[in-house]
């Protein structure tokens, strides 16, 4: 029990210290690089609490898919440090009462007022051989279908939404369709031509 | 000896355990290590062969020594970091492409009962590790602080994740038809000889699965993220001594690693070809499941320098549509056929 505290504690020193990171950072890269690393503590975390589908599936799709994206997407970028930090003493006012709301409501509702041992007991503990990720798909299937279903068509429309924002016809692209690629015959590329010879 | 036994038992059981756990990794890891290197010169001999020339046979009989001679060498060598890179990151690299390779291995079964941490959300572990290999690959790039480099991380990064969506698909489709996502329990779904392992049920994702394995490892015909001849070596252009030979560990290790996961998941892992068949079922039955995962797993390596020595490089245009126009629709068609003969119970595989 108590290695298993150690761990839990040094995993959120982990994740407190690396989110800190993210938003003092000033290269947006390293915040980038930051934010793997919350990430990945976090999921260091569920799997103590023997999530360990979640955990592995936050590694799989934030850690392995978003957030390379994100990175693609950060590194392409040219940011001018100078002009992002323009504005930062006139909305310093406003920034610090956001914070301040923020702070507050997160400490009222995830506060040990509605979150300790007396409002729900402590989890049973499984055996070795108990499938979270079956536990997961079953419920997932039955009795939350519809708001799982919801959800995806919801995620299919943003995606075909994004889409269509940015596609556009490209005329002066030189694509070629390569059905008609594997189809060139020879006759079609190579022209046999009789020359004299030339005299020298 | 009795003193050396009384002071292990004087030994918390925790401590004990760490000990056994760290000399198991050192068992997986080394012989994975040794395996490395001589795949290296296994590439440079049979390519060599494949294209009438001899390859390397000067350090040692025939060459033997040369992929010891090729890592002392760069051992020595000195690291050169670029001016204006960042150092860190530059040298944390090698080390996050080489960390998944080899950390995956710990979910892998060798035999019936031989497996490091027998997980039961196996599948999903490998493909979360193998997901995490890309950052290597992507920060190297960054770091180096030089445009053929990030070029280089810049292509690996597109290819990678869209072939990560296929790879994933297919895998999806193997643990439809063997109900479990622990690797053990995958193979033993595939029991009964070479023509009830699921290559022939799940052909198309078997395919599928080997294409993305190569454009996964940024081998050839797939290697844009190198591309000697475009972009110099792409990623690891900066690269020198021991941090260049930590990516090319890195490569080779994850080739292994694919090749296995390949014979694991659709050629039926350490099961024997002939299980249950008359006559030669009886007469291959005291081979070792082990020589079998490895007979597999090396033809699958084999394929890999096969595949390089024959293919020229893709276009990059064309590893965009055959990633996300052909494979996808190909996995996601496949799935749902896997999936009522699961529910029908489709005699020979899921009956």
């Amino acid at each position: 029990m108590t290695l298993e505290k150690l761990i839990f504690y040094v995993l959120a020193a982990v994740i407190i210290a690396a989110a800190s990171m993210v938003v003092t950072r000033r290269n947006p890269v390293h915040s980038a690089l930051f934010l793997i690393l919350a990430f990945v503590a976090c999921s260091g975390v569920w799997m103590l609490a023997e999530a360990e589908f979640l955990a592995i599936v936050l590694v799989l799709v934030y850690v392995g898919a978003v957030m390379v994206l994100f990175l693609f997407v950060l590194m392409m970028l040219d940011i001018d440090i100078a002009v992002l930090r323009a504005g930062f003493i006139k909305m310093l006012p406003l920034g610090v009462i956001m914070a301040i709301a923020m702070a507050a409501e997160l400490i009222l509702i995830v506060g040990p007022g509605n979150f300790g041992l007396e409002q729900y007991a402590a989890p049973v503990r499984h055996a070795a051989d108990y499938s979270n990720t079956e536990e997961i798909g079953s419920v997932l299937y039955t009795v939350y279908m519809y708001p799982f279903e919801i959800a995806a068509v919801i995620l299919l429309v943003a995606i075909i939404a994004a889409i269509g924002l940015t596609m556009r016809k490209r005329p002066d692209t030189k694509y070629l369709d390569p059905a008609n690629q594997v189809l060139v015959k020879r006759d079609d590329r190579v022209r046999m031509v009789s020359m004299d010879a030339e005299k020298g | 000896m009795e003193f050396l036994i009384s002071l292990w038992e004087a030994l918390p059981s925790e401590l004990q355990y760490l000990i056994w756990t760290v000399i198991k990794i050192v068992v997986i890891v080394g012989p994975m290590m040794l395996a490395v290197a001589y795949f290296t010169y296994a590439e440079r001999k049979i390519i060599g062969y494949m294209q009438v020339r001899i390859g390397p046979n000067r350090v040692g009989p025939k060459g033997w020594l040369q992929p010891i001679a090729d890592a002392l060498k760069l051992m020595f060598k000195e690291i050169v970091i670029p001016a204006n890179a960042n150092k860190l990151l530059f040298l944390i690299a090698p080390a996050i492409t080489l960390g998944p390779a080899l950390a995956a291995w710990a979910v892998f079964p060798f035999d019936e009962e031989l497996v490091l941490a027998d997980i039961n959300a196996g599948l999903l572990y490998i493909l979360a590790l193998t997901s995490i290999g890309v950052y290597g690959v992507i920060i190297a790039g960054w770091a180096s602080n030089s445009k053929y480099a990030f070029l280089g991380a810049m292509r690996s990064a597109a290819q990678i994740v869209s072939y990560e969506i296929a790879m994933g698909f297919a895998l999806v489709g193997v643990l439809v038809a063997a109900g479990s996502l622990n690797l053990g329990e995958i193979i033993k779904a595939q029991q009964g000889g070479f023509f009830s392992w699921f290559w022939l049920p799940l052909l198309p994702l078997f395919g599928v699965y080997v294409i993305s394995g190569v454009a996964e490892t940024n081998r050839a015909p797939f290697d844009v993220a190198e591309g000697e001849s475009e972009i110099v070596a792409g990623f690891h252009v900066e690269y020198s001594g021991m941090t260049f030979a930590v990516f090319f560990l890195a490569e080779y290790a994850n080739i292994i690693l694919i090749s296995a996961l390949t014979a694991v998941m659709f050629m039926g892992g350490w099961l024997s070809p002939f299980q249950g068949w008359p006559v030669l079922g009886a007469l291959f039955d005291w081979v070792p499941g082990f020589v079998w995962l490895v007979i597999k797993t090396g033809f699958f390596m084999f394929l890999f320098l096969w595949l390089r020595a024959t293919f020229p490089r893709y276009r990059y245009d064309q590893i965009m549509r055959l990633g996300w126009k052909v494979f996808i629709p190909i996995t996601i068609v496949w799935i749902a056929v896997v999936g009522l003969a699961v529910v029908y119970q489709v005699p020979w595989w899921f009956d």
